[in-house]
């Protein structure tokens, strides 16, 4: 459970392929890492486990020398290392494959491999070692093929060659089965024991408890930035790892977002007695039971419409590059409530939100969707808005496909003036150009503007990432008053507790399946990761 | 205030720079400076009958070539082939003319004129096919679709086109009644002026007050959003707006034609589709400046030739000045912060295919 701290190492003992004490890494006001430590073998696949913003990708870029520790330190085979860059990783031994491969489309996969090496091209010599590499490893790879038309899994293989030519024998893989099919990633996981049964050693960055306790050696569990949790897979359960991961069960925050990572971190180390848990369990249901009550009594007294607004039938969604991302989904939404969706990264989410938002049609299922759904996505700048035009015209856009005719900007001026005050948008005048404005007024623009003709369906998609604690709040309150007037509003989130914090009901996507659960903290943590059936 | 001021000043800073610019190379090169200015401002504005004719036609095919690149890059497709869609509305509208009796008048010259226009759509298209069909970036087929429409004009010209005597690389003249009427007789001013005055201000206005016009303005600042967010059918406003481009392009090559030239010659063009972007690009992709733009660069043609024939210095040496301004101005722009043209460069490249794409799957 206790790391040792590395500084009492015996003689005789080998010391650990990688040994981190104490990293801490804070961006802003925001706590990556607040002393995590890792301690990782040789010959060893060690499993890498955490919610959503644990910090488990922040621990490994540092590993990686993608990004630089605030505080303490790094030993790699039992020495004191800084790694400033991909490069100094690499010269110990170390790579990376990331969720988002670092390959060049247009060039073929010997090319890739050589491109970042050193020395003079050579490309024959590459062909060859590429040929030997993925022989030795069992990595099927044809050298000349062009990386642009090679599959996910296949071009995974190429990151790990390329990785493996570089003589790396300690290999990080940040979540690499989310975007592989399940053959594939039977493959892959078969891979990484080969490897450390040769010698190698194996980082795997996860979500999938089943997946993690079939092939890891160790595992470990961050937390809020901390290690909470460190054992022999032998000795774990899904279940085991599952509480480590959202901790004590029952706890209830104060507010979702602030002093989260204080309160938590608390009962991580000295972990509550009895009587502290119950009072902290009677308080979270008198809290639940509170919130329901408001919520009915509101709606209740709102011109709330009645019955089913959107409804999925046995819906699956096929992205482009042919995976399954959500599999026999049916799903039904009523109007005057909040639908909290949870998910880990990659389960699914993303093309099930698209498919209910009217975006995407699904490849099998009926979908019954209202004419009028409005969407913020979460990646605001590159689909919600438009960075250089004027928030008038940025209140224009939605409908532009339909319209006819002339642009009546007068109407769209007071509309987007009427948009700002009653939605408190801070901004110089509706003439502003929309890059002026802060993250937090221009997510209350696109919900104003969203909500606006008091749409059916609202699906909204980390609505608060990147805000500050205000617009959070505000973002928070037009959600729930959209509810109160009977609209049927979708929420994602990759931060759990928002989720909990605002859904009258929740469903959990899981590798590409979707069902509803308790909307209590406990309930959800546990769909989430512990797949079953 | 800031508009007028804009379209007043960013041409007239414009032409100043050049002027500094060009003094500058001539002293380098070691041509009388003095003098060879003065030829050149002789040439541009040395009277008001030097104004209308050499400056302001110059200008003319510049306007409209012009036009065709600014609507195109506001709608994010970089059409660099406004100099082929030109020449093939210049070829279209000779063949035109050589079909139409000239008993129809006014009539047979609209006619001519709209030849011209739907070649240049044409042409346009195949680029708009080659792009939302096979991926293939409008900004290389342009390029190659330029050669192409210089070849056939070629082959025109010594071919089916070539004047009666099949001596000269060269249509025959077109009839006198399908020619453009001049506006001010004893000058070379032709109605055609007017056209491109009229649609500059049209395409202007058809940006700021129009659905369609929203759309493309939209689709061209982020296609991902206006897919999204707006429900705007990114390929079709990125195929229409290919076309469009092409058609005022080729309007231009007719106009070029029925008012000036009156005959299809294969060196019609002194690159007007190129000089076209930087027309564009100084008037910050608004149809409206570029009235101005184009008369600065109208009068550092007009001015180039009187300079080669009165101080002997090659008028090459102007198209020198004339990509260096567009440098200054781009880096100026960089500089002040003021992004718009820079950012429509930048979509432009790999990005066009990639908001496509990102358009039909969202669709």
């Amino acid at each position: 459970m206790v790391i040792p701290s590395g500084t009492h190492r015996t003689v005789n003992a080998p010391a650990p392929r990688l040994a981190l004490d104490g990293i801490s890494r804070q961006y802003g006001s925001v706590i990556a890492l607040a002393a995590a430590s890792l301690s990782v073998e040789r010959g060893e696949v060690h499993a890498l486990l955490g919610e959503n913003g644990a910090g488990k990708s922040t621990l490994m870029k540092i590993v990686y020398g993608l990004e630089q520790p605030d505080g303490g330190t790094m030993r790699v085979d039992g020495v004191i290392t800084q790694v400033r860059s991909p490069r100094d990783a690499m010269r110990q031994g170390i790579g990376m494959v990331q969720q988002h491969f670092a390959l060049v489309d247009a060039l073929t996969v010997a090319e890739n491999v050589a491109l970042g090496g050193s020395g003079s091209l050579d490309l024959r010599a590459t062909r060859a070692r590429i040929r030997e590499i993925s022989a030795d490893a069992g990595l099927s790879i044809d050298p000349d093929a062009r990386v642009s038309s090679l599959a996910v899994g296949a071009q995974q293989r190429v990151e790990i060659v390329k990785a493996l030519s570089r003589d790396v024998t300690m290999l990080i893989l940040d979540e690499p089965t989310a975007v592989l099919a399940p053959q594939e990633a039977t493959e892959l996981l078969a891979w990484t024991r080969r490897f450390a049964a040769g010698g190698g050693t194996v980082i795997l960055i996860a979500h999938k408890l089943r997946e993690v306790l079939s092939v890891a050696d160790r595992i470990t569990v961050l937390r809020k930035g901390r290690t909470v949790y460190t054992s022999r897979a032998t000795d774990a359960t899904e279940s085991m790892l599952a509480d480590a991961m959202l901790g004590a069960a029952g706890v209830v925050l104060p507010d979702p977002v602030a002093g989260a990572t204080t309160a938590r971190a608390t009962t991580a180390r000295t972990p509550a007695g009895p009587a502290a848990e119950t009072a902290a369990k009677t308080a979270a249901k008198t809290a639940a039971k509170t919130a329901v009550e408001t919520a009915a009594r509101t709606t209740g007294s709102s011109t709330a419409r009645v019955g089913d607004v959107l409804v999925l039938s046995n819906v699956s969604i096929t992205d482009g590059q042919g995976v399954q991302r959500v599999r026999d989904a049916s799903v039904t939404v009523r109007s005057g409530e909040i639908l909290g969706v949870a998910a880990v990264e990659g389960a699914g989410q993303h093309e099930l939100l698209r498919v209910m938002a009217g975006r995407t049609a699904p490849t099998h299922g009926s979908v019954t969707l209202p004419s009028d759904v409005g969407f913020a996505p979460e990646d605001r700048h590159r689909d919600a808005i438009v960075l250089d035009a004027t928030l008038t015209e940025n209140v224009a856009l939605k409908g532009a496909g339909r319209r006819q005719g002339i642009m009546h900007w007068n109407a769209f001026r007071d509309a987007t003036r009427t948009l700002m005050h009653t939605r408190d948008v801070r901004a110089s005048d509706e003439a502003a150009v929309m890059q002026t404005l802060s993250g937090g007024n221009q997510q209350k623009l696109v919900l104003g503007r969203e909500l606006a003709d008091a749409p059916a369906v609202l699906v909204v998609e980390n609505p608060t990432r990147g805000l500050d604690i205000r617009a959070t709040a505000d973002v928070h309150a037009a959600l729930r008053s959209a509810r109160d007037q009977g609209t049927a509003v979708i929420v994602y989130s990759s931060d759990l507790d928002e989720v909990l914090a605002l859904a009258d009901r929740v469903i959990v996507v899981a590798a590409g399946r979707v069902r509803e659960v308790p909307a209590d903290r406990e309930s959800v943590g546990r769909a989430m990761l512990v797949v079953t059936g | 205030m800031l508009r007028i001021t804009r379209l007043v000043l960013d041409p007239l800073l414009a032409g100043v720079l050049s002027l500094v610019v060009l003094a500058a190379l001539l002293a380098v090169s070691g041509y009388p400076v003095a003098d060879s200015l003065s030829a050149l401002w002789r040439g541009a504005f040395g009277s008001w009958s030097v104004i209308a004719s050499g400056t302001v036609v110059r200008a003319t095919p510049l306007l409209f070539a012009g036009l065709a690149v600014a609507i195109a890059f506001r709608a994010g497709v970089l059409n660099i082939g406004a100099e082929g869609q030109l020449l093939i509305g210049a070829a279209a509208a000779t063949a035109a003319a050589m079909l139409v009796p000239p008993s129809l008048g006014l009539a047979g010259a609209v006619f001519v004129l709209l030849a011209g226009a739907v070649a240049g759509g044409v042409w346009a298209s195949i680029a708009a096919v080659l792009r939302l069909r096979f991926g293939v970036l409008e900004v290389i087929s342009t390029i190659m679709l330029n050669v192409i429409a210089l070849n056939v004009t070629g082959l025109l010209v010594r071919g089916p086109l070539q004047e009666p005597t099949r001596v000269f690389p060269q249509s025959a003249l077109i009839d006198q009644a399908l020619r453009l009427p001049r506006l001010v007789p004893g000058t070379r001013l032709h109605l055609g002026v007017a056209l491109a005055v009229c649609s500059a201000l049209g395409l202007a206005w058809f940006l700021r007050y129009t659905a369609s016009g929203f759309r493309l303005r939209m689709t061209g600042a982020n296609a991902a959003a206006a897919a999204s967010a707006g429900g705007i059918d990114v390929p079709r406003v990125l195929l229409t707006a290919l076309i469009t481009s092409g058609a005022i392009a080729g309007l231009g090559g007719a106009v070029e034609v029925s008012g000036v030239t009156y005959a299809l010659y294969e060196n019609l063009s002194p690159g007007y589709g190129y000089t076209a972007i930087a027309v564009a690009l100084l008037a910050r992709l608004n149809p409206a400046s570029a009235i101005g733009s184009a008369l600065v660069f109208g009068a550092l043609e007009a001015g180039a030739s009187a300079m080669q024939r009165d101080a002997q210095v090659p008028a090459g040496m102007v198209g020198v000045v004339e990509a260096s301004v567009i440098l200054v101005l781009l880096a100026s722009e960089w500089l002040g912060g003021r992004v718009r043209v820079r950012r429509s460069l930048n979509r432009g490249g790999t990005p066009l295919a990639e908001t496509a794409r990102s358009a039909q799957t969202t669709a």
